[in-house]
């Protein structure tokens, strides 16, 4: 028989009905993240108002959604991806990769939708390498994206060099779809990309929440040998994963874009920071296997109030990282601080290491 | 060859006295006791769940005991840590050892004690010598120059045993060593034993190899359900003896078995093959039989079951179920044909542990629970309410994660998992692992009710009087072939272990 | 009864030795290929062999081999810094500032911005190892954190080469025998830096840490204390190579160092460092470093457009990548002792 025995660190497996070691019941903790999630958004209203007299109006809800929602996209499929255990620092690469893709082609003359569906396939085969390079090849995420987005950004800077399309003698990119950049959807005051967001979070948080996909991204974050062994093919979970959040990052690209009315090569330099912050910030665990929708829905409103409120400050672009990088810092330091500091009550109860 | 003298009658090396260990209301260790003399191999045996675990990290400064007396040449010591322990002369040499894959094999030995020279700088030569000359009082050929990454199981052990060596060990406790050894690695082991031995120090042996035990060990110290029963010098006792001192009772009264008539085949695995692990085996399994896969660890059994059931590659042979042949390497396939897996491990391979009982119950049945591509919490609850009624296992909430469970329950878990799916074919790894007695008779009267209802069961156990007991045939496997069949009429402990072992002729011990 | 015990097949000197040569290979093979890049572009552009481009391939580089040696420290126990070029940026600013406000020596200025640096890295150290947070968050968000720092202290100045001393400045651009200062103190630190890896007990733990977390809390490594310095001395080098930013460019504003982290995680990935731990070394980091720069000004010495060169960086760290994991997969079954599960003796 084998033994019970383990060779590593003290806190072995316990004899029967011992105490578990690790983590809390998953839902518990998830519903008390997000109760601090809706008061920080409440707080961040509050701050908003008092520093600036416009920030409860209709123009800052609309431009808030044109701000943020391209960004929220891309934080959906990341959540996923997080929540198997990999990482994809590419996003806002393969973002501007995309918008490179669509300025390249409409500056050679091509029209508009078939730039946008090479733009989308673009995003595809992107998605796909890292997907296989990670699910197939067994390369660390970490490293494969890191890759990654270098080689999306300069792919995108081989296509655009210094250009910004539309450049002088281009057509303008056509009024009806750059719109969306200008003019809510009709009868609210929600921008097109935020509705888009939303109508995906309603769609991304029933797959996680009440699909046989989503119990398997939750066991393959939690035990991933457990769910090969219920029949789960992880490598190819993980590979559409990533080809998903290829298309839809190459689909923010579009949106961006449009609401710009214009691209560049460097468009959403520096912005994964912004989407890995909304993920983790909204309750995601980068160790993987926890999530929530509703989670990540609040911490985009709280990014993205945070940002209209310090921009109406006129606070600095550089500066307003200060903040995303500080919720980021929290929303790692938070749950692990609490269990540091579990342990450390622990430790001085019980007599001495090693019981 | 001539005897090594023990110290047996002088100052025990060890002394470890009614050593007892609670983790809540479970009693891990009732009355832990053991003497090692200086000089001798000691053999500490056990069916799982006796308590041998928790004597042993006891002895390893991993646990700290409740109560009891630890005597160390003589003198009372109390471990506050691992560190402790080795620097009392105890070393553990566990049966997965966990070396540094990147580093040399001298630096894996001498990690955080590397030899100076001058300026305080690692000395290499030295080390590289000194890592040498303890190879070489073992009688091992191993390069000190060479990353540990590749090592065998075996070599690892014996870079363990050098360390343990170069720390002035003691007293050496090896858990199960021979576990994932071939025969001719463990001759090398015990040789080195014997080495260990002529330099005065103590090796407890942990060990279910009844004539590994009978033919390299001194005394052997026996328990059962967390306390010290008998010890004795070898010469004084037989397997038997020893059997059932570990087992305590008759053993059918232990498993029920009902007797039926095996129907149609369910099962054919025919020359199946996986490069390194096993060859050439063939079998077959009938509805309402229970087939058991016997052998020491490290026949590849489990092995078997996992490219049976596709979550490993098989390298060669062909695997039907009820007629249908089955892709390879596609567990799913393998579940819609009307197979089912669980797992040796339960921790990693059988449940999430973080997961609820509600959502792993309900893991293995999402297709069939989905409606309309959605799935409802109340249809898992539902089915995992209903099976944890039918398998009596006792939880707290259904939403508790299954790691608040006990192992006995949480086995009752993932077997709820898979009877969910009414399989044609539940191939089960370590039915009764790690699980206390009340619960394992459950779960064998469980198994015994499958097949009375026409299930055909391949069981695979390491614990013999499971195997006899249960089983309608008996294949045993050893170091990756199919040495022997026997049915149910024919097996007994004997012919069941020579075939394990391969020994042609001879009694066991 | 005796019984003939022999071992499973020789795993003698002829094995070990080919893999530490394999090892060494990786070093010499870099050092090989840039002497190839060199050879090629040169034939093409003879101007690339001159004395002042030679020195350029050296500077270039030296800041990103420098941050390399700090950041192999901490990749080797398995944890990462994205922190270091944000440090870049601040402490080449505020030495600036410094210099020019407070008129401080210069040796002062080195002083500083080594302690900045330190600073910082003691800040993540501290996060990483009490707090158990993921090196990769705590880094990515000191990254910005720190960028934006940075940002407001500058607040839209710069400085400018009037403000810094010409001793200082005179490191970035005074050769000795031809070759640049700058790149003789990078090469110093990363020979210190080499020489203490290879040599004392403390670095030796920083390699099981990163090789096998858990044997090395059993063997006793203070897993805390070495991670902690690691981070330390990363931020500490990083803020050096501000403050020889600061030397080479005579000017700052809030953009100093910018993207200079995933520069360098892809140089030391191509120098052979594993990002997840346990091996890899400062010099194959610096070379790799090397390599990359000499790329980068081949491709302009060649006329390709500079707008090819981050795609190539990022092709060489996918390439470096896979080549590792196919590396060590073909090193391991080399050196797997066979099971022997079907010989009998």
């Amino acid at each position: 028989m084998t033994s019970d025995l383990a060779a590593t660190s003290v806190d072995v497996d316990r004899p029967d009905g011992a105490p578990p070691a690790g983590r809390r019941p998953g839902w518990r903790a998830a519903v008390r993240w997000e109760s601090g999630l809706v008061l920080v958004l409440v707080a961040v209203l509050l701050f908003g108002s008092a520093e600036s007299s416009t920030f409860l109006s209709p123009s800052t809800f609309f431009y808030l959604g044109t701000n943020t929602g391209y960004v929220a996209i891309m934080a959906l499929p990341l959540m996923f991806i997080v929540m198997t255990g990999e990482i994809d620092l590419s996003v806002a690469s393969m973002l501007g990769l995309s918008g490179a893709t669509v300025g390249f082609l409409w500056h050679h003359g091509w029209p508009i939708w078939p730039a946008f569906a090479v733009a989308l396939i673009v995003g595809a085969l992107g998605g796909a390498l890292n997907g296989v390079l990670v699910a197939k090849a067994g390369l660390p995420s970490i490293a494969v994206t890191i890759g990654t987005l270098t080689l999306f950004r300069g792919l995108a800077e081989i296509l655009l060099g210094s250009l910004t399309v539309p450049a002088p003698g281009d057509r303008l990119l056509p009024a009806s779809l750059t719109k969306i950049g200008v003019v809510p959807v009709p009868g609210t005051q929600l921008s097109y990309s935020m509705l888009i967001f939303l109508v995906l979070a309603v769609g991304f948080g029933v797959v996680l929440h009440r699909t046989p996909l989503g119990r398997s991204l939750v066991a393959i974050g939690l035990q991933p040998e457990a769910a090969r062994f219920v029949g789960i093919r992880v490598n190819r979970i993980k590979l559409r994963l990533y080809i998903l959040s290829g298309v839809l990052c190459a689909f923010a690209g579009i949106l961006l874009t449009l609401q710009n009315a214009s691209v560049s090569y460097n468009a959403g330099t520096g912005l994964e920071l912004n989407v890995i912050a909304i993920v983790l910030f909204g309750g995601v665990s980068i160790f993987g296997g926890r999530g929530t929708i509703p989670g990540v829905v609040l911490a985009v409103a709280i990014v993205g109030a945070l940002q209209m409120a310090l921009t109406q400050m006129n606070v600095d672009p550089n500066v307003q990282n200060i903040v995303t990088g500080a919720l980021l810092l929290l929303s790692v330091v938070v749950p692990s601080g609490g269990e540091a500091v579990r342990r450390a009550r622990a430790r001085l109860r019980r007599p001495a290491p090693g019981s | 060859m001539p005897e090594i003298q023990t110290g047996a009658g002088g100052v025990p090396r060890l002394v470890i006295e009614g050593a007892t260990k609670r983790f809540g209301a479970v009693r891990a260790l009732e009355d832990g006791s053991v003497t090692l003399y200086p000089g001798e191999a000691h053999a500490l045996l056990g069916e799982n769940g006796a308590g041998k675990s928790t004597l042993v990290k006891i002895l390893g400064g991993v646990y700290r005991p409740d109560g009891g007396s630890l005597l160390i040449d003589g003198n009372p010591v109390a471990f506050n840590g691992p560190a402790a322990a080795r620097e009392a002369g105890i070393s553990i040499i566990y049966q997965e050892p966990s070396l540094f894959p990147d580093l040399t094999v001298a630096e894996n030995l001498f990690m955080g004690r590397q030899p100076l020279g001058r300026a305080r700088r690692i000395d290499r030569a030295a080390m590289q010598q000194a890592a040498a000359e303890i190879f070489a009082q073992l009688g091992v050929e191993l390069d000190p120059r060479r990353p540990a990454r590749g090592l065998s199981v075996a070599d690892q052990q014996l870079v363990e045993i050098a360390k343990a060596l170069s720390l002035n060990a003691g007293v050496l406790v090896m858990d199960e060593p021979t576990a994932a050894l071939t025969t001719v690695e463990a001759d090398r082991l015990f040789e080195v034993i014997r080495t260990l031995r002529a330099r005065d120090a103590a090796v407890l042996f942990i060990s279910h190899r009844l004539e590994e035990v009978f033919a390299n060990c001194q005394r052997v110290t026996v328990m059962r359900d967390g306390r010290f029963v008998t010890t004795a010098p070898i010469e004084e006792v037989t397997v038997d003896d020893v059997i059932r001192s570990m087992v305590g009772r008759e053993l059918s009264a232990l498993f029920p078995k009902t007797e039926t008539a095996p129907g149609e085949v369910v099962l054919e695995v025919d020359g199946l093959g996986s490069e390194g692990e096993f060859e050439d085996v063939s079998f077959t399994v009938r509805a309402g039989e229970i087939v058991a896969l016997a052998g020491l660890v490290g026949a590849g059994r489990s092995e078997v079951a996992r490219a049976v059931f596709g979550v490993d590659r098989r390298s060669a042979g062909t695997v039907r179920l009820a007629g249908v042949e089955l892709p390879n390497g596609d567990p799913l396939a393998a579940m819609a044909a009307g197979m089912a897996l669980v797992p040796e491990d339960r921790r990693q391979q059988g449940l999430v542990m973080e997961m609820g009982v509600d959502q792993n119950t309900a893991l293995a049945s999402l297709a069939r629970l989905r409606r309309r591509g959605l799935i409802r919490r109340a249809d898992e609850a539902a089915l995992a309410a209903d099976w944890a009624g039918r398998l009596q296992v006792k939880y707290g909430r259904l939403r508790d994660p299954a790691a608040t469970l006990s192992g006995g329950n949480q086995q009752k878990v993932v077997l709820g998992k898979w009877l969910a799916r009414a399989p044609k074919l539940l191939i089960i790894d370590e039915p009764t692992r790690g699980i206390d007695v009340g619960t394992k008779a459950e779960v064998h009267r469980i198994l015994d009710g499958l097949v009375a209802q026409g299930t055909a069961v391949l069981m695979i156990s390491s614990e013999l009087p499971e195997v006899l007991a249960m089983a309608d045939r008996v294949i045993v496997l050893r170091e990756g072939r199919v040495t022997a069949e026997f049915a149910r009429a024919e097996a007994d402990e004997n012919s069941v272990m020579r075939a394990a072992t391969g020994q042609l002729s001879g009694a066991a011990a | 009864m005796s019984v003939q015990t022999q071992a499973g097949p020789p795993v003698g000197g002829a094995q070990a030795s080919r893999l530490m040569g394999l090892l060494r290979a990786r070093e010499a093979g870099i050092a090989l290929l840039i002497v190839l890049v060199v050879a090629i572009t040169g034939l093409n552009n003879h101007a690339f062999l001159d004395a002042q481009s030679l020195q350029q391939l050296l500077t270039g580089a030296a800041l990103i081999a420098l941050l390399g040696v700090g950041e192999t420290l901490v990749l080797v126990t398995r944890n990462v810094d994205l922190s270091v070029g944000s440090v870049v940026g601040l402490s080449a600013y505020v030495v600036g500032d410094l210099f020019k406000n407070e008129h401080i020596p210069v040796w002062s200025g080195f002083a500083l911005g080594i302690l900045l640096g330190a600073v910082v890295g003691a800040l993540n150290g501290l996060i990483v190892t009490v707090l158990r947070v993921p090196s990769l968050v705590i880094t990515l968000a000191m990254l910005y954190i720190i960028r934006g720092v940075d940002s407001m202290i500058v607040n839209g100045h710069t400085i400018d080469p009037s403000a810094i001393p010409s001793a200082f400045t005179a490191v970035g651009y005074r050769t000795i025998l031809g070759v640049p200062w700058l790149a003789v103190i990078v090469a110093v630190v990363v020979a210190i830096a080499g020489y203490a890896m290879r040599s004392f007990r403390s670095s030796r733990e920083l390699y099981a840490i990163g090789s096998n977390p858990d044997a090395a809390g059993l063997a006793g490594v203070p897993i805390g204390r070495r991670v902690f310095t690691a981070f330390v001395l990363s931020g500490a080098l990083a803020g050096l190579a501000g403050t020889l930013f600061l030397a080479l460019h005579a000017q700052v504003d809030n953009s100093g160092g910018s993207g200079y982290e995933l520069t360098v995680i892809s140089a030391v990935v191509v120098g052979g460092v594993a990002i997840f731990g346990g091996s890899g070394t400062v010099v194959g980091a610096a070379l790799g470093a090397l390599l990359l720069n000499t790329i980068s000004q081949a491709l302009v010495a060649s006329r390709v457009s500079a707008f090819w060169n981050e795609a190539i960086a990022g092709a060489l760290l996918l390439a470096a990548i896979g080549f590792d994991r196919w590396l060590s997969l073909r090193v391991t079954r080399s050196l797997t002792s066979a099971r022997g599960a079907h010989r009998d003796v």
